[in-house]
């Protein structure tokens, strides 16, 4: 099971608490771990990902282990801690509009 | 005994404020979706308790939010608007080509004889139709891909469809207004549209007979009366009695005629309410006195209504989507500001009370009367 800690919007959207689990088969990704996400809690599609193009929303950034990974490439491997459950990936609201 | 629910659209969430038909006692709930703005709200004429939220941020995009029991629970229903075939070009604000790009949805109209058809007005400027609750939205690409669209043009505030008037007297009539493109109608269900802006006039524009390229901001119909609109320009005050065919200038005593909302009384289709802004450089009332104007003639001879506004020290503004009325007798006007109250008057216009103080900035009021 991936943890995902989600910004507190998308908590309240989806109804869960700071943390989910989400099952992911094969590969860890960015890609992977976003559409088991999404495959979960429907509510959150169009939230993180553009609909159309799943690329990244402008504001939002993707953390994992003290890294920054927002602009790694969607389909290259998570951290090994993040794909066997000892550290969560997370989905930040960046700080914007002072 | 009517009651009547006044649905508040705001900066950082909804609210839902309830009177009984004395309009004496307001009980407010929210806010709903707290620090997400809401920029429309509307309930379906059939079936009131149905009423449809539009959930933005500029951090998350589009929610839709559909509430079946007025308003106390809400679920997110479908919120992808995906523009239909190639999405071409607009003009930026440098003349620039820009793509279209969905950001938000800026006002839902919801049918008036089916409660799961229900239109949204989008930025950047389309109009899209659910026929199934709001699970799915369709475009009406017959707008978007008028022959005029690769040179229509944002406004400040982005180039969104604001404005959806439905015809009571068939369903194929539609007139919808775009900033800054202007009012097109459709008489044929959203095939084809043509643009109906004849008559107006915008210093903005070196061709005083443009087609295309004005700043509507706000259009009002009386159900009784539908080839009648009002229309609040960027500047000037418009009506049309041809269904938008051509345009007569109303202003008349107006101590300005900058403005954003635009209403028709419930029950007299001749009278008309605005509320001038000093201009659109400064977005606040004039002399710092907020007064709502009233014209009993359909237009040109204007009132103040001022009797409980503040009329000194008084900066705020009242956006587009932000005045309505309801349907009970007398007729009851409600407006909200960007300073956060929303201000009722149960008398027609003369005498004003604030029902809320200090919300977040009000995007959107919509009042229902509920029988």
């Amino acid at each position: 099971m991936i943890r995902v800690v989600l910004p507190y919007h998308l908590r309240n959207l989806a109804g869960v608490g700071s943390e989910v689990g989400v099952p992911v088969e094969g590969r860890v990704t960015q890609r992977s771990v976003l559409d088991a996400l999404e495959a979960r809690y429907p509510v959150l599609r169009g939230t993180i990902r553009d609909h159309g193009s799943l690329e990244r929303r402008p504001f939002l950034r993707f953390f994992a282990c003290a890294r920054d990974l927002t602009h790694e490439d969607p389909d290259e491997s998570l951290p090994e801690s993040v794909a066997r459950g000892e550290e969560p990936f997370l989905v930040v609201g960046a700080i914007a509009g002072g | 005994m009517s009651r009547v629910r006044v649905l508040v659209g705001t900066k950082k969430g909804a609210f839902v404020l309830e009177a009984d038909g004395s309009r004496d006692a307001w009980s407010i709930t929210g806010p709903h979706f707290g620090g997400w703005e809401i920029f429309h709200m509307k309930g379906s004429p059939v079936e009131p308790d149905r009423i449809w939220a539009s959930q933005t941020s500029g951090w998350f995009g589009q929610v839709v939010q559909r509430s079946d029991d007025g308003g106390a629970t809400w679920e997110p229903v479908g919120n992808e608007f995906a523009y239909e075939g190639p999405t071409g070009t607009h003009q930026w604000y440098d003349g620039t080509p820009h793509p279209w790009e969905f950001t938000r949805v800026w006002h839902f109209e919801p049918s008036l004889t089916d409660p799961d058809t229900v239109y949204a007005g989008v930025e950047d400027a389309a109009l899209f139709r659910s026929t199934d609750g709001g699970h799915s939205w369709q475009e009406l690409p017959g707008l978007r891909n008028h022959a005029t669209g690769d040179r229509w043009q944002p406004g400040a505030a982005g180039m969104g469809l604001h404005t959806i008037v439905l015809d009571p007297r068939t369903p194929d009539r539609i007139t919808v207004a775009i900033s800054a493109a202007g009012v097109f109608r459709t008489e044929d269900g959203g095939e084809s549209w043509r643009p109906s802006n004849r008559g107006l006039k915008s210093q903005y524009l070196p061709d005083p007979e443009a087609e295309i390229g004005y700043c509507v901001h706000h259009l009002a119909m009386h159900p009784d009366r539908p080839d009648t609109l009002f229309m609040q320009l960027h500047w000037n005050v418009m009506r049309s009695d041809d269904a938008g065919d051509s345009w007569e200038l109303v202003s008349g005593n107006l101590p300005s005629d900058f403005g954003f909302p635009v209403e028709v009384h419930a029950h007299e289709p001749e009278t008309v309410y605005v509320i001038p802004i000093k201009s659109d450089s400064e977005h606040y009332p004039p002399e710092a006195k907020l007064r709502v104007y009233r014209s009993r003639t359909g237009g040109h001879e204007w009132e103040p209504l001022t009797r409980g506004l503040p009329q000194e020290h008084c900066y705020v503004n009242v956006l587009r989507d932000a005045m309505s009325v309801d349907r009970l007798d007398p007729c009851g006007i409600y407006f909200g500001t960007t300073g956060g109250q929303v201000y009722a008057s149960f008398d027609g216009g003369d005498q004003w009370t604030a029902i809320c103080r200090d919300l977040p900035a009000v995007l959107s009021v919509e009042a229902q009367t509920l029988e």
